[in-house]
């Protein structure tokens, strides 16, 4: 397992060619990346502020119960802090199991809990130089009930 | 004494990242009333406590929970990661 908050960028492919590998217990691996998106056509930057010291904890914690829950045989968490452009990759997940099933719900639990258990905060950045605090949306807290 | 901590826009509010804070408040409501009745700025962060989400020790928790033995408390917005 492992978990990391990071500000600097980091390699998809090579996080992913070691992962789940050589393993006689793992017939399944998923990842997810998310990628700073512009729905308005207006947004330079997107930052996202964090809890030095709770959120390592948080995502830890939530990594710990996907890997308990599903059996996993490895998960991998890893998210960005600090100022993004558009385009870039904020966060990934991987999960590792016997089964597709479980590499897929455990990547789904991992990413609904992170969007609202991990304690990040996104702002957008406009071109204008104008801020906005993004909004927690109801859809995302009534994501974690299905769990 | 406790370590009061806040982020995203309570922090912009009130203008600060942290601060050490003398209390006897038995719990995190009792310790935001004393809060809010410093400044207007710390009135208009904590005006709607249902808006905010409450920390102690690095735990999520809630506003009626005690805060005997608790070191750090940090208030914060619904958090928006992923």
């Amino acid at each position: 397992m492992k978990v990391s908050v990071q500000e600097a960028p980091f390699d998809f492919a090579a996080e992913m060619a070691g992962f789940g590998v050589g393993r006689a217990d793992v017939g399944a691996i998923v990842s997810f990346t998310g990628v700073v998106r512009d729905d308005t056509g207006r947004m330079q930057a997107l930052e996202l502020e964090h809890y030095p010291g709770m959120t390592e904890r948080a995502v830890t914690k939530i990594t710990e119960e996907a890997m308990a829950r599903w059996n996993l045989a490895d998960a991998l968490v890893i998210h960005r802090h600090g100022r993004l452009d558009i385009g870039e990759q904020i966060m990934m997940v991987a999960t590792a199991a016997r089964h597709r099933g479980d590499a897929f719900a455990a990547a789904e639990f991992l990413m609904d809990y992170l969007k609202s258990r991990a304690p990040f905060w996104k702002k957008e950045h406009g071109l204008d130089g104008e801020t906005d605090w993004v909004a927690a949306k109801d859809s995302d807290e009534d994501a974690l009930k299905r769990w | 004494m406790v370590e009061v901590l806040y982020f995203a826009w309570v922090r912009e509010r009130i203008g600060k990242a942290r601060e050490s804070v003398e209390t006897n408040a038995a719990t995190v409501a009792d310790l935001v009333a004393e809060l809010r009745a410093r400044e207007p700025r710390y009135e208009a962060a904590f005006a709607d406590t249902s808006a905010l989400r409450v920390a102690l020790d690095q735990e999520l928790s809630e506003f009626d929970a005690a805060l005997s033995g608790v070191r750090e408390v940090a208030f914060f917005p619904p958090m928006t990661g992923g």
